[in-house]
């Protein structure tokens, strides 16, 4: 089974649930029950049209200013794939739900409203979409219908975000444009008599034929040890298993590898998911390891080829996106989670803010606030095992944790 | 075999989560409602820790209103796998006087739960309870984190909910505080029924259509049963039916079916129009019926 994560970003009322609920109702996907909730809501709320946003928006905050205020998740699904949509809100004061809706997705569809053209909220989705390196982003161009179907103004629009294509630091990221009606269905799932003049691909047709291979981020093969599984019964008595996900690349019976911190070395004795042993362990798989030597390691060590070593550092730089309303500050703590592995970080430097809309940066930057984007350094208290986020979106990538309350405060991209 | 390319992604997503569980928290619990998705749960978490045992206990919040059918079941599959079962009952909670028994046409224990449930985090001192509950069942549901943090009281403030970014799940909580774990977030129902029927596991007979005294009100189909509230004029039919949701009898309506099989039950819900909630009389309460539960600390 192939699953096909996708973030969505557009502004307000650039009609990204519509598409969304859009993209539902044409795949057959609403159910009776909920498609009956939504002709009742339309009807009481006097439109003429079926709102198809009201299957996205959650809570009740949203029903009432009909607005999205955080990531949703919708799940549809066709005979190639399964499709889950993160459904991030467009507004300025929310870079935090674009940037965590892009961080578990393969692609993004950008919305852009036809008549309003690529506008600064345009640039900030994409700077998100290439910081976190999205491999395949579709820019929807959206209520074709208001511009009457002309493709002078979707040519226009295109150039116009061509022009946004040359600023991105991320060649391999694919880029397709697509004319859509969300609201009337132009191209979202069937194709539309109303633009002959494109011949590409509807919106699903393009989904459904991406190659969930060429979407992945590959790097070298790392295995983040999450759990050290000792049954200690009669029957597994020696078994000592490192639970963990491979990321990156595979591994296999016999890779000779070495564990971090501890630089020792061993080979891979079995690979188990469940109780079948495996030859080799694919990407992404949640495997247990077992090794031909007894060696030290526990959670929070990672094991990796031998050959491939990532950087061990106590130091580090970052872009990192803040998404608090305390600020960040130089001088302060935070607990750096990367992966699995926590370790106490110390703000070095804050060499300067980004502008996510390629505008350029903020030399003068003391401190951050929410929605912030800058370039910090950490000092840790101990080496952490990474790659830099553009080799490795895994094993490149840490979220901050304040040491007081607790809480997700930002996430960083090692650079 | 070769390689593990072929293993759905869900379920690796699944194992993980439970690992991050078992190494976060010191007093974990898994919710278990007799339900599919708990039973669900329970193959997964084996999965996750084999060879070693399941390390942490199953709880379940017992209105009393049961089908026997699920019962029977839970007290089979806890002996067969030798796991910990803990049963906390909602008449406790009511002979105590800390919840009221509703009454009337559409009395239920359900939302009684929620006391029994906080009551019994407390006694234990859980700091995880890893529950069954998916994003795509209701529209509340699709905020949910997978580490969820509920404040000293079970509360859950869904507007201030900590971000969750690439695999990375932050289990940092205070001492009073716990996390609800919600391992298949990311699974549809047809996810679930797909993998019950590809793993062969075992479900309660109330799944598959059997012969059942029923009545209809309001569109659903509602068991005939002495913890149903039934008007004089509410007349009992015998049909084949089938439940695709399973809680308390008083809150779960069932659907006319002749899937005696899991393919069969498979094919159904593939075919199907109505969503899995659509037969859940709670949620029919009002638009907003879950969200209200939920900040309440309903699971």
């Amino acid at each position: 089974m192939e699953v096909l994560k996708i973030a969505t970003a557009g502004s307000v009322d650039d009609g990204k649930s519509t598409l969304i609920g859009r993209l539902l109702y044409d795949t057959k996907s609403l159910t009776t029950d909920k498609l009956e909730a939504i002709e009742k809501t339309s009807k009481q709320k006097g439109y003429d049209y079926l709102d198809f946003s009201l299957a996205t928006d959650g809570l009740v905050a949203e029903r009432e200013q009909g607005i999205t205020i955080d990531v949703a998740h919708i799940y549809f699904a066709t005979k190639t794939k399964s499709y889950i949509i993160a459904d991030t809100p467009g507004h300025v004061e929310y870079t935090r739900n674009m940037v965590t809706g892009a961080s578990t997705s393969q692609a993004a569809i950008i919305l852009i409203d036809a008549r309003k053209g690529v506008i600064e909220q345009t640039n900030r989705h994409f700077f998100i979409n290439n910081l976190l390196r999205v491999k395949e982003v579709v820019v929807a161009i959206n209520k074709m219908d208001l511009v009457d179907f002309s493709e002078e103004r979707y040519n226009e629009i295109k150039a116009d975000f061509e022009q946004l294509m040359a600023k991105r630091d991320y060649e391999e990221q694919k880029i397709t444009f697509i004319p859509v009606s969300a609201l009337k269905g132009d191209n979202v799932v069937h194709k539309s008599e109303n633009t002959p003049w494109y011949e590409g691909e509807t919106l699903l047709e393009h989904l459904e034929g991406l190659d969930m291979a060429a979407v992945s981020n590959v790097g070298t093969p790392r295995f983040p040890v999450q759990y050290v599984v000792r049954p200690k019964t009669e029957e597994f008595h020696d078994f000592r298993g490192f639970a963990g996900k491979v990321y990156g690349g595979e591994l296999s019976v016999g890779d000779e590898m070495v564990a971090l911190p501890s630089q020792t070395r061993s080979k891979i004795k079995d690979i188990y998911f469940y109780d079948k042993k495996y030859e080799t362990a694919s990407r992404r798989s949640s495997v247990t390891i077992t090794l031909e030597d007894e060696i030290n390691v526990s959670r929070g060590d990672m094991l990796v080829k031998v050959d491939d070593l990532p950087t061990m550092e106590k130091q580090f730089t970052a872009t990192i996106s803040w998404m608090d309303s305390q600020q960040l500050s130089s001088g302060s703590k935070y607990i750096v989670q990367h992966g699995v592995n926590k370790v106490l970080a110390k703000v070095e430097t804050i060499h300067h803010k980004i502008n996510p809309d390629y505008s350029g940066i903020d030399e003068n930057a003391n401190d951050l606030g929410m929605n912030d984007i800058a370039q910090v350094t950490f000092k840790l208290n101990k080496p952490i095992f990474y790659d830099k986020f553009k080799e490795h979106r895994t094993n490149g990538s840490f979220i901050l944790i304040d040491t007081q309350s607790n809480n997700t405060v930002g996430a960083g991209f090692i650079s | 075999m070769k390689d593990t390319s072929h293993i759905n992604p869900l379920e690796n997503e699944a194992i993980y989560i439970f690992r991050e569980v078992a190494a976060q928290f010191e007093k974990p619990v898994l919710l278990f409602s007799g339900g599919k998705d708990s039973i669900t749960l329970v193959r997964l978490a084996q999965k996750a820790f084999w060879p070693a045992k399941i390390p942490f206990p199953l709880m379940h919040i017992d209105t009393g209103h049961n089908f026997p059918e699920t019962i029977e079941f839970r007290d089979r599959l806890v002996k067969e796998l030798g796991l910990e079962l803990i049963v906390r009952n909602v008449q406790d909670s009511i002979d105590a006087g800390k919840v009221k028994e509703e009454s009337g046409k559409y009395s239920s224990r359900n939302s009684l739960q929620t006391t029994t449930l906080l009551d019994a985090i407390e006694e234990f001192k859980f700091d995880a309870c890893i529950g069954g509950a998916r994003r795509d069942e209701e529209k509340a549901r699709a905020k949910e984190r997978i580490f969820s943090v509920r404040d000293d009281f079970g509360l859950w403030d869904e507007k201030n909910q900590r971000p969750e970014l690439f695999d990375m799940l932050n289990g940092q909580i205070e001492l009073g505080q716990n996390v609800r774990v919600f391992p298949i977030s990311n699974w549809t129902e047809l996810d679930v029924w797909s993998y019950i029927e590809k793993e062969g596991i075992e479900i309660p007979s109330i799944y598959f259509a059997h012969k059942r005294k029923v009545f209809l009100r309001d569109g659903l189909i509602w068991s005939h049963s002495d913890y149903v509230f039934q008007e004089e004029d509410e007349e009992v039919l015998e049909r084949m039916v089938r439940f695709r949701t399973v809680g308390d009898m008083s809150c779960t309506a069932a659907v006319f079916s002749e899937a005696t099989d899991i393919e069969s039950v498979v094919q159904e819900i593939r075919d199907s129009t109505i969503s899995e909630r659509g037969a859940r009389i709670d949620d029919k309460r009002s638009e907003a019926a879950m969200e209200k539960r939920k900040q309440q600390g309903y699971f």
